[in-house]
């Protein structure tokens, strides 16, 4: 394919699914006619939201940069390069569906609703956490997780509640292997990468997946690397065939091109919702940035191929579709000055936050009481004050 | 294609739960305990290898599923990981699924799952999402079994903070606490002395429960204390037993809970014989014997009379059956044991 830098495997195959080629101008692959249907309806203004969302993501994760090489955060993970196919598929779930992320998939915690202020605590060493997931208003988008693959079957196993919410809805109480057509109304979408699609929770999940019928949507963001390793040694094929082997419907798009990711996000979570299974979605794409701020990417790839695929920035990809819809100078310029200012506030509103207490350790590692942290939560207490108790003495 | 399973409905019927005292074997015990959870509450759930027409190897959840229906009873794919990841996404969904690993040995698949997740997906979201999911683990030797079929692997999910650890010695407690452990908001390790799934014993379905977490004098007695969980309780009472005819009062604790642990009966128990020796299958070293033996120290140091001794299992691999006599503590090995504390 012209059109993608190749990797030394060919991860190509055959024809990605793509709207917008690198140049921003609407010429869909013969692959993507099949997914036309899907942006009907879909206007200029949510285009300019979906820029307006990778444009702010991108600034924040800039900002988010800058506050770890200040001391500011312990580490930061850029997604920089990977917003296109992130604010596709965001864009293309409904409030009801529920998303379980990896870690880098910041533009689809906005999408949804999440704060970066609060995405941030992670990282600033204030919780494992972050976030409430049981309040609407962070679309039941799920916490990042850390253990690779962990959270595709967590995420698989809540399509299975949605399909056994269904089932109980529906007074049934048998559920045959490879059961369709229960409907569900909701689905999940798992996101993971090309060097976690190795895990073996990875791909039990896609068995479960397959066995249940559940609703879910695995997206894996092929983004060339996993930390220093490429693809070429996860893999010797692209990965949506090996989803087809487990029993899948699968398909490779272009994940720069926020177009075939809503299309293709669309039709699948409907599939889903509708009790059609599940669906895998491979989104090639670049992670332009380091794996993580920690990361000297300069030691393990080309310039060249960082350049390559600079050229086909889904950013700049999507500016160039949006000026030719007509979309103005003005609009541009003033998305960029939002930018900047939330990016600040983030920023601000960080720094102002109060560390976590001590007693944060204990609160919430049971449910119910539990005698040794008790103790030891009390044994604490006592420690610390008995400190503030010289200091009195002393003053 | 072959082997497609037959559709399974939950039976027309009410499903008939235990309503009076009746003498069972501990394994139908839980298997009336699982009824009982499952018929008064919708979102109870079974996962597990086998568990459906089968009944699981050892027949524990004999006939749930054709009383209950597939969709309660979910046979699943032979992977312990998944299985238990799936459990942690339906338990996020509101379900209370119940696993069953096969034999202990192959609870290590899902050992990431359950140690990096399970344990710590409430204390991630801070308290918000509670992770009711009961892990149910066959454990323990004298089956004469092959290779991972024999262990005692409790210690290491002890040392795990977020996970909670019981094993019942005795039907009316298999029946019980595991209703227990269903209801309780935090995820349970649930092993299950399979050496004792024959023994029978009088379950009450109309007697109140004891606490989950609660220990108990098994057996009293004045000049030693043997404390010991699961399928060497039994060893220790024999012991207590055949120690009585020499003269020596026994005391048996029996702990029920392995974490927490609830060391009021025991650190009682020894104020009262001074002298202490843990009963467990398990390795010794770095073991749940080590840390009983280190708090009663801590807390009980000048009522002994002798240091806590411990008798194990060696610091081996479990060993071939053939001599899985020689490496498991029996009455014998307990007895010695208690000679030399009394001579200390
Ligand atoms: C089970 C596990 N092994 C190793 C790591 C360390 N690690 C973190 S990210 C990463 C690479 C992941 O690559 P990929 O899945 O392609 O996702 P990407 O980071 O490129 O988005 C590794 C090895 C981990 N977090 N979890």
């Amino acid at each position: 394919m012209s059109q993608t830098p190749k990797l030394a495997v060919d991860m190509v195959d055959p024809d990605p699914i793509r709207f917008l080629d690198a140049e921003g101008r609407y010429s869909p692959s013969s692959s993507a006619a099949d997914y036309a249907a899907e942006l009907d309806g879909v206007g200029i203004e949510e285009f300019q939201q979906w820029y307006r969302d990778m444009v702010e993501t991108r600034a924040f994760d800039t900002e988010a940069t800058h506050l770890q090489r200040q001391g500011q955060l312990a580490l930061w993970v850029p997604s920089i390069g990977q917003e296109g196919c992130q604010v596709g598929l965001a864009h293309a779930t409904e409030p009801q569906d529920h998303i379980f992320p990896a870690y880098r998939e910041h533009t689809v915690a906005k999408v949804r609703g999440v704060s970066f202020v609060e995405l941030l605590k992670l990282f600033r060493g204030f919780t494992h956490g972050g976030w409430d997931v049981t309040d609407p208003a962070n679309g039941n988008f799920h916490l990042y997780t850390l253990v690779l693959a962990a959270q595709a079957q967590h995420a698989n196993g809540y399509a299975l509640g949605q399909l056994l919410d269904a089932k109980l809805r529906a007074g049934s109480s048998a559920l045959d292997a490879g059961e369709q057509g229960i409907a569900t109304g909701e689905a999940t979408m798992a996101f993971y990468g090309d060097g976690t699609s190795s895990q073996g929770d990875a791909n039990e999940a896609l068995i479960f997946a397959a066995s249940y019928q559940t609703p879910s949507v695995f997206v894996v963001q092929n983004n060339g690397w996993a930390i220093s390793v490429p693809f070429e040694r996860q893999s010797r094929t692209p990965l949506y065939r090996r989803a087809l082997g487990f029993g899948m419907r699968a398909v490779q798009i272009d994940g720069n091109d926020p177009l075939a990711a809503f299309a293709v996000g669309r039709r699948f979570m409907r599939l889903a919702r509708e009790g059609g299974g599940p669906g895998y979605i491979e989104a090639l794409t670049y992670r332009i940035g380091a794996h993580t701020t920690s990361d000297d990417p300069t030691r393990y790839r080309e310039k060249a191929e960082l350049e390559a695929w600079r050229d086909r920035d889904p950013v700049e990809r999507m500016e160039a579709y949006l000026r030719e819809l007509g979309v103005d100078e003005a609009f541009f310029a003033e998305v960029a000055e939002q930018a900047d200012r939330e990016a600040k506030r983030v920023r601000d509103a960080i720094l102002q936050l109060p560390p976590p207490d001590a007693d944060s350790m204990f609160a919430h590692v049971y449910t119910e009481a539990h005698p040794r942290i008790e103790e030891q939560r009390t044994w604490l207490e006592r420690y610390e004050s008995s400190f503030e108790a010289d200091e009195e003495i002393t003053a | 294609m072959t082997g497609s399973a037959p559709t399974v409905q939950a039976t027309a019927q009410p499903v008939a739960t235990l309503t009076e005292r009746t003498e069972l074997p501990l394994a139908r015990a839980i298997n009336e305990g699982l009824r009982a959870a499952m018929a008064a509450d919708e979102k109870v759930l079974l996962m597990g290898e086998d568990i459906g027409p089968l009944g699981g190897v050892f027949r524990v959840t004999d006939k749930l599923q054709a009383d209950f229906g597939s969709a309660r009873v979910l046979d699943t794919p032979l992977a312990e990981a998944g299985i238990v990841g799936h459990a942690i996404g339906l338990a996020m969904r509101g379900y209370r699924p119940v696993v069953e690993i096969q034999f202990e040995g192959f609870i290590f698949p899902a050992f990431n799952q359950i140690v990096t997740q399970l344990a710590k997906i409430t204390n991630r979201h801070d308290g918000k999402v509670p992770m009711p999911i009961v892990i149910r683990v066959p454990y323990g030797g004298h089956i004469g079994a092959v290779e991972h079929h024999q262990e005692s692997p409790e210690a290491y999910f002890a040392h795990t903070p977020g996970l909670r650890v019981v094993a019942p010695s005795t039907p009316n407690d298999a029946y019980w606490m595991i209703q227990q452990a269903i209801q309780s908001q935090d995820p349970v390790l649930f092993f299950e002395p399979k050496a004792k799934y024959w023994m029978k014993g009088e379950v009450d379905p109309t007697a109140a429960a004891a606490p989950l977490h609660g220990s108990r004098v098994a057996r009293a007695g004045t000049d030693c204390t043997i404390v010991a969980f699961g399928a060497m309780v039994a060893a220790a009472l024999e012991a207590a037993e055949v120690a009585r005819a020499e003269g020596t009062s026994i005391e048996v604790v029996d702990l029920r809970s392995v974490s927490p642990v609830d060391y009021g009966p025991l650190l009682e128990s020894v104020r009262k014989t001074g002298r202490l020796v843990v009963a467990q299958e398990a390795s010794g070293n770095v073991s749940l014997g080590s840390e009983l033996a280190a708090h009663v120290a801590e807390h009980a140091f000048y009522s002994l009379q002798a240091p806590v001794l411990r008798v194990s299992g060696y610091d081996v691999p479990f060993p071939p059956a053939r001599l899985e006599g020689m490496f498991l503590p029996d009455a014998d090995r307990i007895l010695e044991a208690v000679d030399r504390t009394m001579h200390y």
